[in-house]
């Protein structure tokens, strides 16, 4: 095998499937040079479920950031098929919301009506309903007024799920959802996450708790900076797969030499 | 002499009196609000630097063409607007945080300022204009800080929902807002030019080290008073108006400097709002009163 042709570790996954939404080429991203994913090629399906896994320090909120365009990659690219950055449904992990601003709930989650009402556009009775629907949704009915500096993580976490709701996204990327999170909740969120499967939307969500990984997301992406396993979960969450994923180094090495694989 | 004599009498009996109430009142409606963002956004300190970085600005404008309310307002505006464009584009562009930047930058500025005025030191002009001739503002003035009262109330209306969306989320509004998630950034440097715009505003009427107090007291003190980003903006405009007065009458009875005075009278309110108003002051920290049952 020469240089030219080599693209990735021996038995790395090639997971493109013909119908999918993104496709990652070859992707490499980081901080300061530092590789945090490195080369890795795939898709995620229209319509799939995907968990994506791997130790701290792995690179699976960092793979999201490139999805939805907020970080420009070293190498590779992100190429998403018939959506704009738009169209995305991005959840952060929570520590990025003001949470004292003084705004309330029904507020927080018409704001997933955007996309829709822009700047100026007003937005009338089927738009507030269409809120209302989506805090029935996730169990928050009567929480309208509620100033969200009030709420509790958990019903935050729901808020923001009910804004996603209202944003109509075709692809929904999930980061950490459930870290923090009661047990209850997490049940009625996931049971939100089955509906969006349901209605043929692709859902990607990092997560780390495998067994409800096993038991809820048909496919799986396991990621230590190099991707490991991309596939079904049964598979790709295999003991092997498992121990190559734990030996990942997880410090930056310094004096890491500039790496020389080819960037097809 | 009637309580109607000591309030309204003042106003009732000289014109310069009036004029200093109109340009009190020109001043809370753009203040008010920007300063309920400024609090928002947790720039509260920030409102501070750029009153200091306004100085040199103002400053030059006055070596250049004396005592002219256009130039040092020009001046003044540029300068401020300077100092947070560059302040914003080496956080942005460097690994160091906006509020460092900012600092570095109103520190230059600020002695740049002091060292162009004091090559002036004896002038009493220009100390008028660094603390304030609110009781002696002519039509030019008045004219000033109702235009920027009105491009303020307008622009707010205008862009009200990105403004509030990039203090509450700025990373949702990147995602969802288009423009090549750069509408956040527009906003942002668009709120930079009102905060500067009431600034220059201020110091015509409070003069340059308390042009800030107005904006900033009020606006802190409507935290005790609502929960709502536009309840807060109009108790900040009514508690800066209220300020306004008071302390004009305080200076006019007590042979008081107006800036200073205004500025503590909106202190007061602060203290009185913190101690007593009914959303998260030292009153319902200190009686909260008995449980709900759920």
């Amino acid at each position: 095998m020469t240089l030219a042709s080599y693209n990735g570790p021996p038995d790395a996954p090639v997971n493109a499937p013909v119908d999918a939404i993104v496709r990652l080429t070859d992707l490499t991203l980081g901080y300061r040079r530092h590789p945090a994913v490195h080369h890795l090629s795939g898709g995620f399906r229209e319509g799939s479920l995907t968990a994506v896994v791997g130790p701290n320090g792995a690179g699976k909120s960092t793979l999201l950031k490139a999805v939805v365009g907020a970080l420009k990659p070293f190498d590779g690219k992100v190429t998403l098929h018939g959506l704009t950055a738009r169209d995305i449904g991005y959840l952060p992990q929570q520590a990025e919301v003001e949470r004292d601003f003084p705004i309330d709930v029904l507020d927080t989650v018409l704001l997933g009506h955007w996309r829709r009402v822009g700047i100026f556009r007003a937005i009338g009775r089927t738009l507030t309903r269409q809120a209302e629907e989506a805090l029935a949704a996730v169990g928050l009915a009567g929480f309208e007024r509620r100033p969200i500096g009030a709420l509790s993580a958990g019903q935050f976490q729901r808020v923001l799920f009910a804004r996603l709701l209202v944003q109509d996204a075709r692809l929904i990327l999930l980061d950490e959802p459930f870290t923090a999170i009661d047990a209850r909740t997490t049940a009625d969120l996931l049971d939100v996450v089955r509906r969006w499967h349901g209605e043929r939307r692709t859902v990607v969500a990092v997560l780390h708790d495998m067994e409800q990984v096993r038991a809820h997301f048909p496919d799986t992406l396991l990621l230590a900076r190099e991707p490991v396993a991309w596939g079904r979960t049964d598979e790709a969450l295999n003991p092997a797969n498992l121990a190559r994923a734990r030996m990942m180094a997880e410090a930056w090495d310094d004096k890491a030499e500039v790496c020389r694989r080819s960037s097809s | 002499m009637t309580l109607f004599d000591l309030t309204a009498g003042p106003f009732l009996e000289f014109a310069f009196m009036r004029r200093a109430l109109a340009a009190c009142l020109a001043l809370s409606l753009g203040c008010g609000p920007v300063g309920v963002l400024l609090v928002l956004r947790r720039m509260s300190l920030m409102g501070d630097a750029m009153s200091h970085a306004v100085l040199p600005g103002a400053a030059i404008g006055f070596l250049a063409a004396g005592l002219s309310l256009w130039a040092m307002g020009i001046g003044g505006f540029l300068a401020g607007l300077a100092v947070a464009l560059l302040a914003g584009l080496v956080s942005r562009v460097t690994a160091l945080r906006e509020d460092a930047s900012f600092a570095a930058f109103y520190l230059i500025s600020l002695a740049g300022g002091v060292l162009i005025v004091s090559l002036r030191g004896s002038n009493v002009d220009l100390m008028h204009v660094l603390f304030g001739t609110i009781l002696a503002v002519d039509d030019a003035g008045l004219l000033l800080v109702a235009g920027i009262a009105t491009v303020t109330l307008l622009t707010l209306a205008l862009l009200y929902r990105p403004m509030v969306l990039e203090c509450f989320d700025s990373g949702f509004l990147r995602a969802v807002g288009g423009a090549g998630g750069r509408l956040g950034a527009a906003c942002h440097l668009v709120f930079l030019v009102l905060v500067v715009l009431n600034l220059v505003g201020g110091f015509q009427a409070l003069g340059t080290l308390m042009a800030v107090g107005l904006m900033m007291l009020p606006a802190a003190s409507a935290r005790f008073w609502a929960e709502g980003v536009v309840a807060l903006a109009l108790i900040a405009m009514g508690l800066a108006f209220a300020s306004g007065i008071g302390g004009l009458l305080l200076s006019f009875h007590f042979n008081l400097p107006s800036g200073p005075a205004i500025v503590l009278a909106a202190g007061g309110g602060y203290l009185l709002s913190l101690t007593l108003g009914p959303v998260g002051s030292l009153r319902t920290r200190w009686f909260p009163g008995r449980h709900r049952e759920a």
